[in-house]
């Protein structure tokens, strides 16, 4: 996690528990509780997730800062809200 | 209040909608909405405004569930003929979403009633099958401010139109008063296909839903008819709504409900 060091994440959500779409789903909602410009954390399984879940917040209108491997078969995408 | 998982997995195909998303989803859970007559339009209009998991859910018929509803009204099966048609649908509804609220209301509506049973409601669908309860309706919605659908199906076409009252024109700037008695059959005079009622109730179901969420356009100012046999949709721009209006002009000739006599049928009544 040193990566994200010097980004402040306001908050985090865990989407491993679930699958394709309610991975989306819990990530949009953690989005829409947080205001312009913070910054969601989203920790998710590699595969299907990391496939579409980045893109999906893209086409939402939200920034995506990062996506960093763990490599341990799960990623964390660091997303700056965008809008309210 | 946050959704469950088991909420989010049930609603996961609005919220991933952009213009609804978890704030319309929230607004569904928190709307009501009113439907009156459970048959060929309130039948499919309940099955998906349940589904969408509309937060209250009213519904109002006084009649039974009979053998010929069951070619086009969707919510009840052939064990409910003979059970309280607002029993039946509510039992679907439950079965459906468990979240929802139904309220039955096992009556038929007259002026009497009218004011009162709307009242709790944000939206009111009129899935009814005949003009004196059209009229009263619009009349009633329109000195409550209350927006509705109005929908009418015979044989192979129906029509639609949504209002918003002292908007848009309502349903009498249009239709000014009852048509003359045996001037136009009833559906089960006519006859009515049953796919063609899913449509246009369908579309009711969805135009509440828009308006609960704010999605889209409503259909105001316009009225939208069907024609199954040429699978045709028009859409008729309506004059705007003018003074000429005996109900929802600023100064309305009708200030008081009317019960208009129901005209008589040569079939068993209150069958629909």
């Amino acid at each position: 996690m040193a990566e994200v060091s010097d980004i402040k994440v306001d908050e985090t959500v865990d989407i491993t528990d679930v699958v394709c779409p309610v991975t989306f789903v819990k990530t949009k909602v953690a989005l829409e509780e947080l205001d312009d410009g913070q910054i969601l954390s989203v920790h998710m399984n590699d595969g299907e997730p990391v496939q579409n879940v980045p893109r999906s917040v893209k086409e939402e209108g939200h920034q995506i800062l990062k996506l960093i491997d763990n490599e341990d078969g799960t990623y964390d995408l660091i997303v700056k809200k965008v809008g309210d | 209040m946050p959704f469950t998982n088991e909420q989010l997995e049930r609603y996961s195909r609005h919220i991933i909608l952009k213009e609804i998303g978890v704030k319309g989803q929230k607004k569904l859970m928190n709307g009501s909405v009113l439907i009156i007559g459970a048959g060929g339009l309130g039948a499919p209009a309940a099955l998906y405004l349940a589904a969408a998991g509309v937060g209250k859910i009213g519904i109002v018929d006084a009649d039974v569930v009979d053998l010929s509803n069951l070619q086009r009204q969707v919510i009840h099966t052939t064990a409910d003929v003979g059970r309280p048609k607002v029993e039946s649908a509510a039992e679907t509804m439950r079965a459906i979403n468990p979240d929802v609220e139904v309220v039955t209301y096992h009556e038929f509506i007259s002026s009497a009633n009218i004011m009162d049973i709307i009242k709790d409601y944000d939206f009111v669908l009129d899935g009814t099958d005949n003009f004196p309860a059209k009229f009263l309706i619009n009349d009633a919605c329109v000195m409550a401010d209350k927006p509705f659908s109005h929908a009418g199906i015979l044989r192979f076409k129906g029509q639609l139109m949504t209002v918003i009252p002292h908007q848009s024109p309502c349903y009498r700037c249009v239709f000014k008063t009852m048509p003359p008695k045996d001037a136009i059959p009833t559906c089960k005079q006519a006859g009515v296909i049953g796919a063609m009622a899913g449509v246009i109730g369908s579309l009711q179901a969805l135009e509440a839903v828009k308006f609960l969420t704010g999605a889209g356009e409503l259909l105001t100012g316009k009225l939208l008819t069907f024609d199954a046999l040429t699978m045709k949709f028009h859409t008729v721009k309506l004059p705007p709504r003018g003074d000429g209006c005996a109900v929802c002009s600023d100064h309305p000739e009708i200030t008081e409900l009317i019960d208009y006599e129901q005209p008589v049928c040569e079939f068993k009544p209150g069958k629909d």
